[in-house]
């Protein structure tokens, strides 16, 4: 069997890996270069503390648990040589730091409870503990574990490098740009701007552009670009030892609100910078620099850590992250058109959810039994049919 | 009345805000550092004048008149120590050919709106202040750039620019014995002033082979007359450069700076016609300063930021009038194109006049219109005999330290580049973290990514992630970005 894979970020990369150790002939097709999209555009937590139960907590569980062997097989595979994927589990704190913040932030990790996320409550004391330059002022936290983080370019170039040593062939400076349909309608290819591909399936993992990729398919996917922007700060002394969050960051997430919203997750690199995430925004892909939003990150995070409002910010990057109105991916076969498969619109947490995504689209194709239930994730569920109509 | 920004006080910003004036707009001149001047008209603080200010600044005399004219000019606001930290594009702006109706309509809001904070760097209390002129004219330079070689992160080892500052700003000899080293006919004046300030110039050693020099400089000699004042200038320091006996050799480079705690000697050697070191031709020379420039990296960050395209050659393009690709946003000085001072001064001056509303065809522009093709084709002759030749990269070793903010070497980032097969700058920065430290690729940025495109599959990156995009053109506190300015 031969797949066609339409992009090379950690999505694409992950499925080309899952497939080509499973025997298939994998050809991924990218229109720049590997990694130079949003998978090296945003920050590389991989999260379970900011979803509520439902199917892309189940994914992102799945994805938790294959991460740290992953890391371990990638980093034998790969040697010393290559760039590390640092994945490392320093886990999560998210703080709420006003009375209305609190009822709903324990709530919602008593609900993340009951179905088995490792949720800690903690007191102020405890919380302190954990981060001393914390803000007095917090009015409730949770403790997460689980919560992990790798370098996502790096993860996104080690997950390729060790499909291309199982046979995968990796085509830069190709846009896809139509299909190629047999006389009964299935699609068996793509026409790029580097020649014809024939195969038996067609994924599409193109990120955000997954919208105007599915369309040339003539099998539109409504995937919207939703920008986000990062702060960075000079080099300092470690101060800030874990994932920490304002307790909004989950408001914000399920919200589709065009307006600007933010969220902030502040955390050290091993670098000794401190990154400031995020924006979330929708305005296309446009990429200028917006003050206002750089200034709401920067307001929550010196509220979170006072001490943070001396410290210089030297660079601000940002990407577009791959939204779908019903903020759950799409993985799995397209119900339309036969030979095209979608690994797509994984919005904010795609680097965390790209190799559980790369497992399931896997088993969906060989018809194994999948880990986890594909039916939410299908692209004919019916959360996702007012949407597909609009853009058809 | 039309309100004009002028962003960079050096010669093309002080030109350009007296041509808006003259052609009556409200201007607002600011830079970043604590006097106007630029890197050309470096200064001394008031409180230490000296005396021989003349002999190390060309054109002193008609520098001061001018600050004091601009000083003392209610119409025209002058900040010093404001540094511009952002640039907000908004559509309207964005070309020029927008529909005046929609320019009308939208008002304000549709404005390039420039971010600024006015006070020292380090201080505790900056202000923040926010602008929304007109017209705005980007004249924010170039700063020169060093090829790296071993050993160049020594103490010891300056940039020409640096050098020069300090010979002229703050009167401080770089050293007792000194190397000059690189491209370019700056070379020179830069061997004068620090001749002036007591250092014993070793040699100065010009990468680009005589030949080069020769099919560069020599086609059109009459050119170069033309050039009036910049001939004059050029022959002045070489008559001041053989007075002092300064051996001048070209096609020779600086292939390893050596000492422990700081440099001791230098490794010189003849470099072929693409600049690639020719072996067994190297000779040390005992120095305790070296100073090095091959090149100069135009300070693009603002004008990307507004929206500005560039030329082929990656400076600011513009248009006869000195007009951007933005509507109302003009350029003038080093940023489009390394061409001198008497170039940077006519350009100045067209770029303030059409930003007050006058027009390249307006009758007083005729001066400035004629010696900026003089010194552009000046410029030219300039580029063709002394730009980079890529065969410098021969002069590396693994171990030469490529990024010095984050300590990333040559091999690192070859390393990097082979292993992944990557053709992304994005996301080889981020492996690798050259470029990423408080400098932001100032310093190594071209040099990264060159070594990037040669180490990787295509010979080149694929990616549009460049270093000269920095939507945060100066550090500031997250305190300060924090703070409401509306
Ligand atoms: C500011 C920000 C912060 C983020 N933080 C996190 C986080 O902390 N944790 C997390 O898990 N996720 C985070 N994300 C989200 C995450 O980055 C994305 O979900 C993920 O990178 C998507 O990966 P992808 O492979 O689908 O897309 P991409 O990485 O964008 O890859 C798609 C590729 O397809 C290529 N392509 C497009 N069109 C074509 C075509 N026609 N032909 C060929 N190739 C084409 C593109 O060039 C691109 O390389 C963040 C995103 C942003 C913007
Ligand atoms: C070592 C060296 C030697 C030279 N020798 C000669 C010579 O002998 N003869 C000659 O003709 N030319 C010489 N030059 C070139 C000359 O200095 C330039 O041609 C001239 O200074 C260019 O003027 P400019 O106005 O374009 O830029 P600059 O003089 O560089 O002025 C730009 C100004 O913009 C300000 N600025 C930049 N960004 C910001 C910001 N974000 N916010 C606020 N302010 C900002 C800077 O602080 C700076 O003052 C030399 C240059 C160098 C480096």
């Amino acid at each position: 069997m031969d797949v066609i894979v339409i992009g090379a970020g950690i999505v694409g990369a992950a499925v080309a890996r899952s497939l080509a150790r499973a025997g298939v002939g994998v050809t991924v097709v990218e229109r720049n270069a590997a990694a130079s999209g949003t998978s090296s555009s945003g920050e590389g937590n991989v999260l379970v503390s900011d979803k509520e139960p439902g199917p892309e907590l189940v994914l992102a569980r799945y994805s938790s648990r294959l991460w740290p062997m992953i890391a371990r097989e990638l980093a034998v595979e790969l040697g010393p040589t290559f760039p590390s994927i640092e994945f490392d589990r320093k886990g999560g704190v998210v703080v709420a730091t006003t009375d209305a913040g609190a009822e709903p932030l324990l709530e919602f990790a008593a609900k993340q409870n009951e179905v088995g996320v490792d949720a800690r409550p903690v007191e102020l004391d405890e919380a302190l503990r954990l981060e001393p330059d914390l803000t007095r002022k917090a009015t409730a936290a949770v403790h997460y574990p689980e919560d992990a983080q790798v370098q996502p370019a790096a993860a996104t170039e080690a997950l390729l490098a060790s499909a291309r040593a199982a046979g995968v062939k990796v085509i830069e400076g190709a846009e896809a740009t139509g299909g190629i349909r047999s006389d009964g309608g299935r699609l068996t290819g793509i026409v790029t701007t580097a020649g014809e591909l024939r195969a038996d399936a067609v994924v599409v993992a193109a990120g955000p552009w997954s919208g105007e990729v599915t369309a040339r398919l003539d099998a539109p996917l409504p995937v919207r670009p939703r920008r986000g922007m990062v702060l960075v700060t000079s080099r300092m002394p470690h101060r800030i030892f874990h994932k920490v969050y304002d307790g909004d960051y989950v408001g914000a997430v399920g919200s589709d609100d065009a307006a600007l919203q933010t969220s902030t997750v502040v955390e050290s690199t091993a670098a000794g910078t401190v990154l400031i995430g995020s924006s979330r925004e929708h305005v296309g892909f446009d990429s200028r620099l917006r003050v206002a939003a750089l200034r709401e990150i920067a307001a929550k995070a010196t509220a979170l850590f006072p001490f943070l409002a001396d410290i210089p910010v030297m660079r601000s990057y940002g990407g577009f992250r791959p939204f779908v109105p019903d903020h759950v991916p799409v993985i799995g076969p397209d119900h339309r058109l036969r030979g095209l498969w979608h690994a797509t619109g994984h919005e904010g947490a795609g680097i965390g959810l790209s190799v559980a995504t790369g497992e399931l689209l896997r088993d969906l194709m060989l018809g194994h039994e999948p880990q986890i239930d594909p039916a939410p994730f299908s692209a004919a569920r019916p959360s996702l049919a007012p949407h597909l109509e609009e853009v058809a | 009345m039309a309100d004009v920004l002028v962003i960079g006080a050096g010669p093309a910003g002080l030109a350009a805000a007296r041509a808006a004036r003259t052609q009556g707009a409200l201007v607002t001149l600011l830079d970043a550092a604590d006097d106007v001047g630029g890197q050309y008209w470096r200064h001394l603080p008031d409180n230490r004048s000296s005396e021989r200010e003349r002999v190390l600044h060309h054109g002193w005399a008609a520098f001061t008149e001018l600050r004091r004219a601009l000083d003392r000019d209610d119409h025209c606001r002058v900040l010093r120590s404001a540094q511009v930290w952002a640039i907000e594009e908004t559509d309207a702006a964005r070309r020029k050919e927008a529909p005046p109706a929609q320019q009308a309509s939208e008002g304000e809001l549709r404005r390039t709106t420039v971010h600024i904070l006015v006070g020292p760097a380090d201080g505790a209390a900056r202000e923040r202040l926010t602008l929304k002129p007109d017209a705005i004219v980007v004249a924010t330079g170039a700063h020169d750039r060093t090829l790296p070689f071993p050993g160049w992160e020594l103490p010891g080892v300056f940039t020409a620019g640096a050098a020069q500052a300090l010979a002229k700003g703050e009167r401080v000899a770089v050293g007792e014995r000194v190397v000059v080293a690189g491209a370019g006919p700056f070379l020179l004046p830069v061997a004068a002033s620090l001749v002036q300030t007591g250092s014993a110039v070793v040699g100065v050693y010009e990468a680009s082979r005589s030949r080069t020099l020769a099919s560069g400089w020599l086609p059109r000699p009459w050119l170069l007359a033309r050039a009036g004042k910049k001939g004059v200038e050029l022959a002045g320091y070489v008559v001041r450069q053989v007075r002092h006996r300064i051996p001048y050799r070209t096609g020779t480079a600086v292939v390893r700076a050596h000492g422990t705690d700081r440099v001791t000697a230098v490794t010189i050697a003849s470099v072929d016609e693409q600049w690639r070191p020719v072996r067994g031709t190297e000779r040390r020379v005992a120095a305790d300063a070296v100073c090095v420039s091959h090149a100069f990296t135009p300070r693009l960050e603002l004008a990307l930021a507004a929206g500005c395209e560039l030329d082929d050659a990656g400076f600011v393009a513009v248009d006869a009038d000195q007009r951007t690709s933005v509507r109302d946003v003009y350029a003038a000085g080093e940023i489009t194109g390394i061409g001198g001072v008497e170039l940077a001064l006519a350009e100045g001056t067209i770029a303030g006049h059409c930003a007050a509303g006058g027009s390249a065809t307006d009758d007083v522009l005729r001066r400035p219109l004629r010696a900026r093709s003089i010194y552009q084709e000046f410029a030219q002759r300039m580029h063709a005999a002394h730009s980079v030749r890529p065969g410098w990269t021969g002069w590396l070793t693994d171990d030469t330290v490529v990024c010095r903010c984050e300590e990333v070497n040559c091999g690192a980032l070859r390393a990097a580049a082979a292993a992944t097969e990557s053709s992304s700058l994005r996301s080889l920065k981020l492996s690798t973290r050259a470029g990423l430290g408080i400098c932001q690729g100032r310093i190594c940025g071209r040099t990264v990514e060159k070594l990037l495109a040669d180490a990787g599959p295509h010979g080149r990156l694929r990616d549009d992630a460049r270093f000269d995009r920095r939507p945060i053109a100066f550090p500031l506190r997250l305190g300060e970005l924090a703070t409401d300015d509306q």
